[in-house]
């Protein structure tokens, strides 16, 4: 039976298996430096996505695990169903509480310590994920959202990352002020707003010795995507999502420079009032009446709103996931591509 | 007659009024069809607990050699079991039923569960399972139907497709709970599938076998229940099969702890494997030639599909091609480069 230390924040109560002295969770500094997942997830979360998630919804499941020093263990995760609209009455907290609670009474970990998503072709980006992953990582500190990329995995090799907010980001998202000057207080730049941490998989021995028998039992497999030199299908794909994205990366900065335009327009204008005013006063006082009553300029040109920068914060770091993932697909075809000219040469 | 037992794989395991022998199967051949007839229904078994004084009760051999009866109740079961007795499992399954073995509960010997998944016209495939607690002692063995019902209930809002298929135990052998609790599983779902996974490791292997329920015996005296064997195959989705190659790797790492490689070791790799590969197939050619292995027409075959599908192609073609599809290539690098050079730009401008 495995023993396990358990982390605390939920129910601390030990039960059944589970046998260990309760962690308390350290206060701020408590970063995730590793993610240790169990191979039962990684299969957990590929099935998930096999059987539900063809098109292009996103799959979304919990993570259950726990914390031991600055390592989160992932042991197990439910999926959650998909949103659909003739079931409003569907209470999402309380089918995560059943399933919980469920767990729990078979000793499987039932303390949550994240979330996964599927995502395709990369994008993943996006003001949902910062709100979920900023709400999970508020209540629970060492929370992480697993990416996982189907069609990356499905061309020969798992993908699966796993990310964190920043502390910096997470300060700004408490204070939900997303006004340009607020985040150039924090210097935020959209490389700093995810931080990924590095994952290794991890199996008990018996589960080592299952999967010698299937290893056995099982045929070798035929497809070797892996090797596969055709790519214009991925990157056309790729390429047009990028194109969309610089797109409303356009649009956003068009707007920002709008709206400093109209700052500096109205700086210009409240200062030819003052002139004027000043003018006025002046030859008010030559003739000897009384002066004008000076006016809030405040009040007569109000200043135009500033844009918030989180959209194209957003949009900026979701640019530069597309371009990694290009880089990264470019990098591996143009070794295959070597390769096979290497061959050919050889042949001839 | 041992030879005879050993050589086939049936499994019969009660005790209790529902004696078995050979001598007793193999008077029931003319009986065995319609007794068959009615599918597995729970009064054919009246299976009493353990404690029950058996009229007739003969020492329960641990197996029983499979006597004709076979044929004739193998003809009743093929009809509501599609797929000509195969079974197809899927490795997410077994890994779930290997990690609650281990998180079970202190002094219980064994776990049990239920198995989901979906029958077609062609196949029964399991492709999910959770486990159920349970008690088992001596005399009687308490399932929590609740909670299986209620997971179910849950598991169907994931996944509105699966179905109850059977259920599991870890154990290598069928006890007499194991009819038990088949009986009630058996209320559930059609002719219920029940999955043995051997954690304890009887010889060195983890053997992992299906059954499924016939009833047999005399009609209108006592009736008992035997376990057929299922082949086993399993099948995997393109990606479970990728998953599972990484995984696999743990097998080799001392601490059992792997991290994922970056693209172009991968592409290292599986080159390496297919090397590999190509190198045992050369080996046996040229075992072949020396006359140290027997010719084989089906592997020679093989290997001359294998060289005909290495395509033809002149070599300007092929530089044609190449040069293109890496001037492709590159081109979206600088693309991809320039674009993240234009957002740092960006991000440096609005800060100033």
């Amino acid at each position: 039976m495995a023993s396990r230390k358990e982390g605390s924040g939920a129910a601390g109560g030990g039960f059944g298996g589970a046998k260990g002295k309760g962690k308390a969770a350290a206060a701020g500094d408590s970063a995730v430096k590793q993610v240790q997942i169990d191979g039962l997830v990684v299969l957990k979360i590929i099935k998930h996505y096999q059987e539900e998630g063809q098109g292009n919804e996103v799959v979304q499941g919990v993570l259950l695990g726990l914390v031991v020093d600055d390592r989160l263990e992932i042991t197990n995760c439910f999926p959650f169903p998909q949103h659909t609209e003739d079931d409003a009455d569907f209470d999402e907290v309380q089918y995560q509480m059943e399933m919980m609670r469920s767990l729990r009474h078979v000793n499987i970990d039932h303390l949550h310590v994240g979330w996964y998503q599927s995502t395709y072709y990369g994008s993943f980006v996006t003001r949902a994920l910062l709100d979920s992953q900023f709400s999970y990582q508020h209540a629970i500190e060492e929370s992480v959202v697993l990416i996982y990329d189907p069609i990356k995995t499905a061309q020969g090799s798992l993908s699966l990352k796993a990310y964190r907010l920043t502390p910096k980001l997470m300060e700004v998202c408490k204070e939900k002020d997303f006004s340009p000057e607020a985040l150039k207080k924090a210097n935020i730049a959209y490389e700093n707003m995810f931080e990924e941490v590095p994952i290794v998989i991890k199996n008990s021995y018996l589960i080592n010795v299952m999967l010698w028998e299937l290893e056995k039992k099982s045929a070798v497999a035929d497809r070797h995507e892996l090797l596969s030199l055709a790519s214009s299908n991925h990157l056309g794909k790729s390429l047009q999502l990028l194109m969309d994205r610089v797109d409303e990366m356009s649009q956003d900065i068009v707007k920002y420079n709008t709206y400093l335009r109209n700052v500096s327009k109205q700086q210009q204008q409240k200062h030819q009032y003052q002139q004027r005013r000043q003018q006025e006063n002046i030859q008010r006082q030559s003739r000897g009446e009384p002066p004008l009553p000076e006016e809030d300029i405040n009040k007569l040109f109000k200043p135009p709103q500033p844009p918030p920068r989180m959209e194209s914060l957003l949009i900026a770091g979701q640019i530069n996931t597309y371009c990694q993932n290009i880089k990264e697909f470019n990098a591996q075809n143009l070794g295959k591509l070597f390769m096979a000219q290497a061959l050919q040469d050889y042949n001839n | 007659m041992t030879d005879a037992c050993s050589a086939q794989p049936i499994t019969v395991r009660t005790e209790g009024p529902i004696c078995l022998s050979c001598k007793m199967a193999a008077t029931a051949p003319g009986a065995a069809p319609p007794a068959a007839a009615p599918p597995q229904s729970p009064t054919a078994t009246p299976t009493a607990p353990a404690g029950s004084a058996p009229p007739a009760a003969a020492p329960t051999p641990p197996a029983a050699p499979a006597p004709p009866p076979a044929a004739p109740l193998s003809a009743a079961l093929s009809g509501p079991f599609p797929g000509g007795r195969v079974v197809r499992l899927h490795p997410v399954v077994l890994a779930s039923i290997v990690d609650s073995f281990e998180r079970r509960n202190e002094g219980a010997a064994r776990v049990i569960g239920t198995l989901l998944g979906t029958v077609d016209k062609h196949s029964v495939e399991v492709t999910n399972c959770f486990s159920v607690p349970h008690n088992e002692s001596e005399d009687e063995v308490a399932v929590d139907m609740e909670f299986a019902k209620n997971m179910y209930e849950l598991h169907k809002k994931v996944s509105p497709s699966e179905i109850i298929l059977g259920w599991y135990a870890t154990g290598h052998d069928i006890t007499e709970h194991s009819v038990l609790i088949h009986e009630y599983y058996s209320r559930e779902a059609h002719n219920p599938i029940h999955l043995t996974v051997d954690t304890s490791l009887q010889n060195s292997r983890m053997s992992i076998k299906a059954y499924v329920s016939a009833p047999m015996g005399v009609p209108g005296k006592t009736m008992g229940v035997m376990f057929t064997p299922l082949t086993v195959k399993y099948v995997y989705y393109d990606t479970e099969r990728i998953g599972v190659d990484l995984i696999m790797k743990t097998c080799f790492s001392p601490n059992r702890v792997i991290g994922l490689s970056s693209d172009l070791q991968q592409v290292g790799s599986a080159s390496a494997r297919i090397q590999d590969t190509l190198t045992m197939v050369l080996q046996y050619a040229e075992d072949v030639l020396s006359g140290k292995v027997a010719a084989d027409n089906t592997v020679g075959r093989f290997l001359m599909d294998l060289i005909n599908q290495v395509p033809k192609i002149s070599p300007e073609d092929f530089e044609t091609m190449l040069n293109s599809n890496i001037n492709d290539l590159l081109m979206v690098t600088y693309l991809a480069n320039l674009t993240q050079s234009q957002i740092a730009l960006n991000e440096k401008l609005l800060s100033l």
